[in-house]
């Protein structure tokens, strides 16, 4: 049987790939951020699982607007590295586990969740920034296999925030229903506060984000119920990929165990991280 | 229409909404800058603008925009912000740079508005 053993809420500002690119680590500008994620590797580390569920969006690398899934899952032993127009960064295919994705995939559309499939992908900064923070890669491989699952969070209609916590749910009974021993950790990724369009490019609201975090924890249903309009009112238009953090959190067990929590805004988006367990 | 997300008797200050009416009106726009992602394309656009820009049929008020660099008004003619970043890439303006222009001042006096400015 399947088993989610850890849940993590974090954000994938494009300027940490370029600073781990670097090796900017020990930067005074970076260093708080990445310290932030030395005990959460550790503890990934204690929890050796076998697959991560990447729920990310992606912006314009590998989906563009002539078809656009509001959901699709990757399907594949392998995902490619994509060029988002900086040129192509270092970093070794990311490895798949296909049958477990096509597991998922089978249980969440017999689950009423109707998914775009994907059995070539290129994957970019919304997925490889969290990949980055908290997993190891060698020249040729990384310490975890993937499944990413991309969500559309840029051309409205967008899924609702209510939508993305049930598909949590269903994935976390897909999890379950896994006939393989695999241990499983699911990532949300995106945000927090953020605008980056317009005369209100740089909106950030901390206060906004605290809350957020302390709900994410505590009142995930509240959180789900809040509009597209509420979300990108308060917390910017970007803000509204915050939505991402629902999925994760409803693949977990309703009361949940809170391990790390961080948060950090130097420039222009508020980068949370918070770490769970079932409760 | 039930459980609507975006309340358009609400406008949002400052900000555009990419939805689906915009992302058409913008489709063109979209379609050149997702091609920036090989290098090929890159150096195709950096070579002939105007040629590139014939490639994907651009309106001459869309060109226009592109030539001027105009960000705030590519916005509102439907580039999603995220494939302008593409184009900042390829014509030298980080998302920072694009940000001091829409917001009407220089990138010195943005920097000076941020917490930590050297997390560049």
């Amino acid at each position: 049987m399947g088993r989610i053993v850890g849940g993590i809420g974090l954000s994938h500002v494009p300027s940490v790939g370029v600073a781990y690119d670097r090796g900017k680590q020990q930067d005074p500008a970076w260093k708080p951020l990445f310290d932030a994620y030395v005990p959460v590797r550790e503890w990934l580390a204690r929890l050796a699982p076998d697959v991560a569920i990447v729920v990310y969006n992606d912006h314009g690398a590998d989906f563009t607007f002539d078809k656009y899934p509001t959901f699709a899952v990757g399907a594949a032993e392998r995902y490619g590295i994509a060029d988002e127009g900086f040129g192509t960064r270092a970093l070794p295919e990311v490895r798949g586990d296909a049958e477990f994705s096509w597991h998922l995939c089978e249980s969440l559309v017999y689950d009423g969740f109707d998914l775009t499939i994907c059995q070539e992908l290129n994957v970019e900064h919304g997925f490889l920034v969290p990949m980055n923070l908290c997993f190891d890669h060698s020249p040729r491989d990384w310490a975890v296999a993937t499944v990413p699952l991309e969500v559309n969070v840029l051309q409205h209609p967008l899924p609702t925030a209510s939508r993305c916590y049930q598909l949590g749910r269903a994935i976390r009974r897909a999890v379950v229903a896994c006939e393989r021993d695999l241990k499983v950790v699911i990532m949300g990724t995106g945000g927090m506060s953020h605008q980056l369009q317009g005369k209100r490019f740089g909106h950030i609201d901390e206060a906004f984000d605290q809350e957020f975090l302390d709900r994410i924890e505590r009142d995930p249903a509240g959180l789900a119920a809040m509009t597209h309009q509420e979300l990108m009112e308060r917390a910017g238009a970007e803000a509204v990929e915050l939505i991402m953090w629902l999925v994760m959190r409803g693949a977990m067990s309703d009361t949940v165990r809170r391990v790390h929590r961080h948060y950090y805004a130097p420039m222009a988006t508020g980068m949370g991280l918070v770490t769970f367990e079932d409760a | 229409m039930t459980n609507k997300q975006i309340d358009p008797s609400r406008p949002i200050p400052d900000t555009t909404v990419f939805d689906g009416r915009l992302s058409q009106r913008g489709y063109r726009l979209n379609k050149l800058c997702a091609s920036l992602t090989t290098p090929q394309n890159r150096a195709a656009f950096k070579a002939h603008e105007d040629a590139y820009m014939m490639r994907f049929a651009l309106l001459e008020e869309e060109k226009e925009l592109v030539r001027r660099r105009d960000f705030a008004g590519l916005i509102k003619a439907g580039l999603n912000i995220y494939l302008m970043i593409k184009l900042g890439a390829c014509t030298g303006h980080s998302l920072y740079r694009m940000g001091a222009q829409m917001r009407g001042e220089s990138y010195e006096a943005f920097l000076a508005t941020r917490k930590i400015k050297d997390a560049v």
